[in-house]
């Protein structure tokens, strides 16, 4: 990695922390990404990407903030990258996905609270994330209770502008979106002094779009025996495109898919044709949070699909192109997103036909449902889960966890009894 | 001879099977070195295939063990070679409880085990005893004769051990606390029973199954005869050795 010393000491960053956790991370990046065999060789630009996490990326968007642009911190699905776009800004996924920022955030929210809020939080206190720091505001949504009050205190560190996200699918829940959704396009004019036009909207539409088919095309990749990709590098992929460039995300993605397809072909995999094939659904896996894929791939079995938000939710529909006038792009934009079927919605029942359609169409021998410690609506929502996997005759395992290393023994003795389950 | 070697938290068990029959078998404090002690119940058998399973499997890998199968997968083998008909098995050890459902044919069709904390293990009855001034032998008897009980309200047993303090202080009859405490393990169990598809002939394995008033209990709430073989520790040692038998014979 570069040395990107004074650029950080310009943002505010606590450097010593930094440092610690930028230490740890190297250490378990290569641990548990760089050990693993027969990788495929497009994977490189995301070893790169990742080795330079806190670097390069963090001095691009720097870049475009000294030429005016904004940079938009978002934490949900929900948040129209298009939006942010085509205003002339970039969209950046703040991540929430390690133990390191836990103590800090616990000096003032409970205990008792979903790790994913409690890392993003402790990110901000700690002043130990750059994409916090060269962000000019956040986009926060009222997706759970958790993260509706902690952004309320985020305010006070970070402008936060709220989006109220609704909680049903019904007509005036769609017409209440669509007015957030407008509201977010003046939001951005205003903070951007540009004007959001007709042909700059569809130009970004159709740019988001392209991202989302390219990892559509990685996942349909997977589907195949033997897989071609580790569940754990598909993770990191998806990971890596919440923060990324996105059009130079969406070539390198689609370099890698043309290296995956042709491995299909031959028959190349990373993994014996018999290692038991496993959906995860469930929460998200913010980087770097690479814990169930982890133990699960070490103990013998291979991830072949996330139906998670950090996985299929991501990219699954796309925003309709060339819709005519303005109004109807809106529209369109907020028809794609509240089709996003999150645990936060009542009924959610279209989830639980996705889960039974990817375990078939992804051909798995059994689903892991991942819940983060007390996240209600996905552990809630998980009866109605086991309930339709049942009934399906397909086997399921419930796991629980957050970030902590404590509990890897245990986890690690039910996903091998999972494996000698379903094998 | 065919060896399988338990490795738990609290315990190591070995048992030995020749031609399907128990030949042999031992327990021994785990220690602060269960790995040592493997070593040696290893050594004194030299048995001729060794699987490995409990807390401590991965320990022995490669070196002395020719398999490392779950905890699950051994207390499933174990049990269904003591109890043909078994469909259900309780396993409540030193460090975790477990329960798992068997199909027809004896292959495990689903489990629950406790989360990461002590709550519902032996180790929470070993401290409750303690507390109590019991030993651990002669806790469940006391429960028994009892007249009444208290409810434990805490499930952890941190708290539970609290709980117990200030129930103690208050002149609470030990004896009623005593049985207090068997309920309240007994509940967290079942809170994982009628989490999968219980059926019947369900077997009890596992240190705790020794506790008579946790047995009755279980029998009282689960409507039904709970069986418990001698010896019901070293159940998934000799899972274990079913798999060693099964596998290289």
């Amino acid at each position: 990695m570069g040395d990107y010393i004074e650029m950080w000491k310009n943002l505010g960053l606590n450097l010593q922390k930094h440092d610690q956790l930028l230490n740890a991370l190297g250490t378990i990046y290569s641990d548990i990404y760089l050990s693993q065999k027969d990788r495929p060789k497009g994977m490189d630009y995301f070893n790169f990407v990742m080795s330079e996490i806190h670097g390069l990326r963090v001095k691009e968007l720097k870049e475009h903030k000294d030429r005016d642009g904004k940079v938009v911190g978002t934490f949900c699905l929900y948040v129209p990258d298009e939006i942010i776009m085509a205003a002339g800004g970039i969209g950046v996924g703040l991540c929430g996905g390690a133990q390191f920022s836990i103590p800090e955030a616990e000096k003032v929210l409970p205990r008792n609270l979903c790790p994913l809020i409690k890392s993003a939080f402790g990110f901000k206190l700690a002043k130990i994330c750059p994409y916090f720091e060269v962000a000019d505001f956040v986009v926060g949504e009222t997706t759970c209770d958790g993260k509706k009050k902690v952004w309320e205190l985020l305010d006070n560190h970070i402008p936060t502008y709220m989006m109220e996200l609704p909680q049903m699918k019904k007509v005036m829940d769609k017409n209440l979106w669509l007015e957030e959704i407008t509201a977010f396009k003046d939001k951005m004019e205003r903070e951007s002094g540009r004007k959001i036009t007709h042909s700059g909207l569809e130009e970004q539409i159709k740019i988001v779009n392209e991202k989302r088919k390219a990892l559509k095309r990685l996942f349909e990749t997977r589907r195949a025996t033997p897989v071609p990709l580790s569940g754990k590098d598909a993770l990191l992929i998806s990971q890596i495109a919440f923060y990324d460039d996105v059009k130079r995300f969406t070539t390198k993605v689609n370099e890698l898919c043309d290296e995956l397809e042709g491995r299909v072909m031959g028959g190349v995999g990373v993994t014996s044709k018999d290692s038991p094939r496993i959906l995860i659904s469930g929460c998200p896996m913010a980087i770097p949070n690479w814990k169930l894929h982890n133990i699960i791939e070490t103990s013998g079995a291979i991830v072949v699909c996330e139906e998670s938000c950090v996985g299929t939710r991501y990219f699954t529909d796309m925003v309709e192109e060339g819709c005519p006038g303005m109004e109807e792009k809106l529209k369109a934009i907020a028809e794609r997103y509240l089709n996003i079927n999150c645990s936060c919605f009542s009924p959610n029942e279209k989830r639980i036909k996705q889960i039974i359609w990817y375990a078939k169409d992804f051909n798995v021998d059994g689903v892991v449902h991942y819940t983060l410690q007390f996240c209600h609506t996905y552990n809630v929502e998980f009866v109605k889960v086991k309930e339709a996997l049942n009934k399906a005759d397909i086997p399921v395992l419930e796991v629980e966890t957050d970030y902590g290393e404590e509990d890897i023994g245990q986890l690690k003795t039910r996903i091998e009894a999972f494996i000698e389950q379903i094998s | 001879m065919y060896g399988g070697i338990d490795i738990g938290s609290r315990t190591v068990k070995i048992v030995l099977l020749k031609e399907g029959k128990i030949q042999d078998y031992k327990i021994r404090d785990s220690g602060n070195d269960p790995y040592q002690q493997a070593i040696d119940l290893i050594g004194k058998y030299r048995p001729k295939k060794l699987v490995a399973t409990g807390y401590g499997r991965h320990m022995l890998k490669t070196e002395f063990a020719d398999k490392v199968i779950t905890e699950i997968k051994a207390h499933s083998l174990g049990a269904r070679y003591l109890y043909q008909n078994c469909r259900t098995v309780i396993d409540v050890g030193g460090q975790d409880s477990k329960v798992i459902s068997l199909d027809r044919e004896g292959k495990f069709t689903d489990f629950k085990m406790n989360d990461r904390c002590a709550a519902g293990t032996g180790r929470f009855l070993e401290i409750m005893a303690l507390t109590l001034g019991f030993t651990i032998e002669e806790f469940g008897e006391k429960a028994l004769s009892a007249t009444s009980s208290v409810k434990i309200n805490s499930m952890c047993t941190v708290f539970s051990e609290s709980e117990v303090i200030s129930l103690i202080s208050k002149r609470v009859p030990l004896l009623n606390i005593t049985l207090g405490v068997h309920e309240a393990i007994v509940d967290r169990l079942l809170s994982m029973v009628h989490k999968v598809n219980i059926g019947s002939g369900v077997v009890f394995t596992g240190g705790v199954a020794n506790n008579i008033c946790v047995l009755n209990l279980l029998e009282e709430r689960l409507k039904q005869k709970v069986l418990v073989p001698k010896n019901p520790e070293i159940a998934g040692a000799l899972g274990a050795a079913v798999e060693a038998e099964l596998i290289y014979l």
